[in-house]
């Protein structure tokens, strides 16, 4: 059984369905069905609205600790790496406000869980794209966190030392979706390699050390030395981090800072959909 | 109180024994997540040869010093702010009816015995700091009490954090901003903060205790902020009366406690 994957079919788009099944309804259908995803996604995660008040609430403590050493830092290099003192502060605070919706840390997504459970083998037979699904139901989490734990450091930053405001607050809009994508696009692939083995805990530490020192969460990567800056400044995570930061600060040009997300976001989702269609034909589901 | 934690933690650790690669991943990986907090302060001295009047060496010290005592404390004690699952759960129960103290069980309760990783980690740390720094053997013994007094003090946060979960059962993240914060906090000189931060942890949440005001008694260091330098040597009081101000705590919200019923 393996329908093809863009005829949406939620119980509330089935009658649609099933009056009119031309193929433009079909679509219809299916980007309605993802719309609702990223709105229960949205939901879901409000439930724990507590959760990500306690989060917002270390992220902005986090923030002003680790703003205090890059001042520190920046009185004895000013203009470093290209930021002068306001912006390394603001820089701070946003890559704390990251945290949540890019979900910096890694997992955000229940896919693994329902992999080693056996779960996942409802998921492959619903008539919907499997990572699809899972992007849109991050979309409507990375959604609710901005609200909740991006804006409370941001303004929590503002408050204690001052920060500037968006440079380009439509790109930095557009740089900001795209770099929640390219984390999905990753997490999505270190979530289905739990298809291939079975203990994912090594591999999910790998990504972790990955992400914090390869986004610019850890420092901002315009000063890490030589041939590593070179490297991290190309790498995938920065696309989720650095970029949306220096496109929000304006060090860096809107245009080849938004191709390079859209690059890293398309290249992601490519090997993302290739590893499901592999998943689909040659793995044994997990438990019956 | 000291057997029991030690029979249950190797009962943890012989369950861990049972998947030996898993194990072995974990440990290693361990070593190295912890490293890259060394990896930061490594780019940070890439680009400058003194933060706040601090050296590399000296600062690694600080580092060292500080988060050997936290993953220590973590190892034995970070499983603490895991009560507000039992909490929820009401499997706190199972905890109290059994003939042993409560503290000590859900301090074990599911033991990572592959933390030790990470403690190894930053003894090594702290071992290539002082073989930089050279410190004279005359204030060197001071090195060993402050990393035992710091081991407390974390302990001491652990246990509150805990004991703080009995009300806020819902949002127990928020404890982490000060156990994983003072583990942030105490990685650089504490003169890189404001000075009203510094006097709050300093005569609020003894943090300043876990590795500065020892350790500028180790480094042979005036303190930049002109505290009283008698504050250098009372680390130890500082952690037994934070461990005291803990364990009043925790036996409060033991007593608070009112089982959900399930």
């Amino acid at each position: 059984m393996r329908p093809g994957p863009d005829c949406g079919s939620s119980t509330a788009c089935a009658t649609d369905e099933l009056r009119s099944p031309g193929p433009r309804v079909r679509r219809c259908a299916a980007f309605s069905l993802y719309l609702r995803l990223v709105r229960y996604g949205f939901r879901k995660h409000a439930a724990y609205w507590g959760a990500a008040v306690a989060g917002a609430f270390t992220n902005t403590v986090f923030g002003v600790l680790r703003a205090y050493v890059l001042i520190a830092l920046w009185r004895s290099r000013p203009h470093l790496g290209g930021y002068d003192l306001p912006d390394a502060v603001a820089f701070c605070f946003l890559t704390q406000a990251f945290i949540g919706p890019m979900q910096v840390f890694g997992g955000g997504l229940d896919l693994t869980e329902r992999i080693r459970s056996g779960d996942v083998a409802l998921d492959l037979v619903r008539p919907a794209s499997l990572q699809l699904w899972h992007l849109s139901e991050d979309l409507g989490r990375a959604a609710y966190l901005f609200l909740v734990r991006s804006v409370p450091p941001t303004v929590a930053g503002a408050l204690l030392f001052g920060i500037v405001p968006p440079a380009d607050a439509p790109a930095y809009l557009v740089s900001f979706v795209l770099g929640v994508v390219v984390s999905f696009g990753w997490r999505y692939l270190v979530a289905l390699a739990a298809f291939w083995i079975l203990d994912d805990r090594g591999l999910a530490v790998a990504s972790l050390v990955l992400t914090t020192f390869f986004s610019g969460l850890m420092l901002p990567l315009v000063i890490f030395p030589g041939w590593l800056g070179a490297l991290a400044r190309a790498l995938p995570w920065a696309a989720m981090v650095q970029v949306p930061a220096d496109v929000y600060l304006g060090t860096t040009g809107p245009g080849p800072a938004l191709a390079f997300q859209a690059l890293w976001a398309a290249v992601l989702l490519g090997l993302g959909a290739l590893a499901t269609s592999v998943a689909r034909r040659r793995v044994v589901i997990q438990g019956g | 109180m000291v057997r029991t934690y030690a029979l249950l933690a190797w009962a943890w650790t012989r369950a861990a024994a049972q998947y030996p690669l898993s194990f072995a991943v974990m440990t290693v990986a361990g070593f190295v997540t912890s490293g890259l907090d060394a990896a930061v302060i490594w780019v940070i001295f890439a680009n400058t040869r003194s933060l706040a009047g601090f050296g590399v060496a000296e600062v690694m010290f600080l580092y060292g010093a500080s988060s050997l005592a936290f993953t220590v404390a973590d190892l034995l004690f970070g499983n603490v702010d895991r009560i507000s699952r039992h909490i929820r759960a009401g499997t706190l129960d199972v905890f109290l009816i059994r003939p042993a103290s409560p503290f000590v069980q859900v301090a074990v309760d599911q033991f990572v015995p592959h933390r030790v990783g990470r403690v190894v980690q930053r003894a090594v740390m702290l071992g290539l700091a002082l073989s930089r720094l050279g410190v004279p053997p005359g204030r060197a013994w001071m090195i060993p009490v402050m990393v035992a007094s710091g081991i407390v003090i974390f302990a001491a946060l652990f246990a509150l954090s805990g004991a703080v979960q009995f009300l806020l059962t819902g949002a127990p993240e928020v404890a982490n901003a000060f156990t994983y914060g003072g583990a942030q906090l105490t990685q650089y000189p504490l003169n890189v903060y404001g000075a009203d931060l510094v006097r709050g942890v300093t005569y609020v949440l003894p943090l300043a205790f876990v590795n500065w005001q020892p350790g500028l008694y180790v480094l042979g260091r005036e303190d930049p902020l002109g505290l009283p330098p008698l504050l250098r040597f009372l680390s130890p009081v500082a952690a037994l009366a934070l461990a005291g101000a803990a364990a009043l705590a925790w036996r409060a919200g033991i007593r608070r406690y009112r089982s959900t019923g399930s």
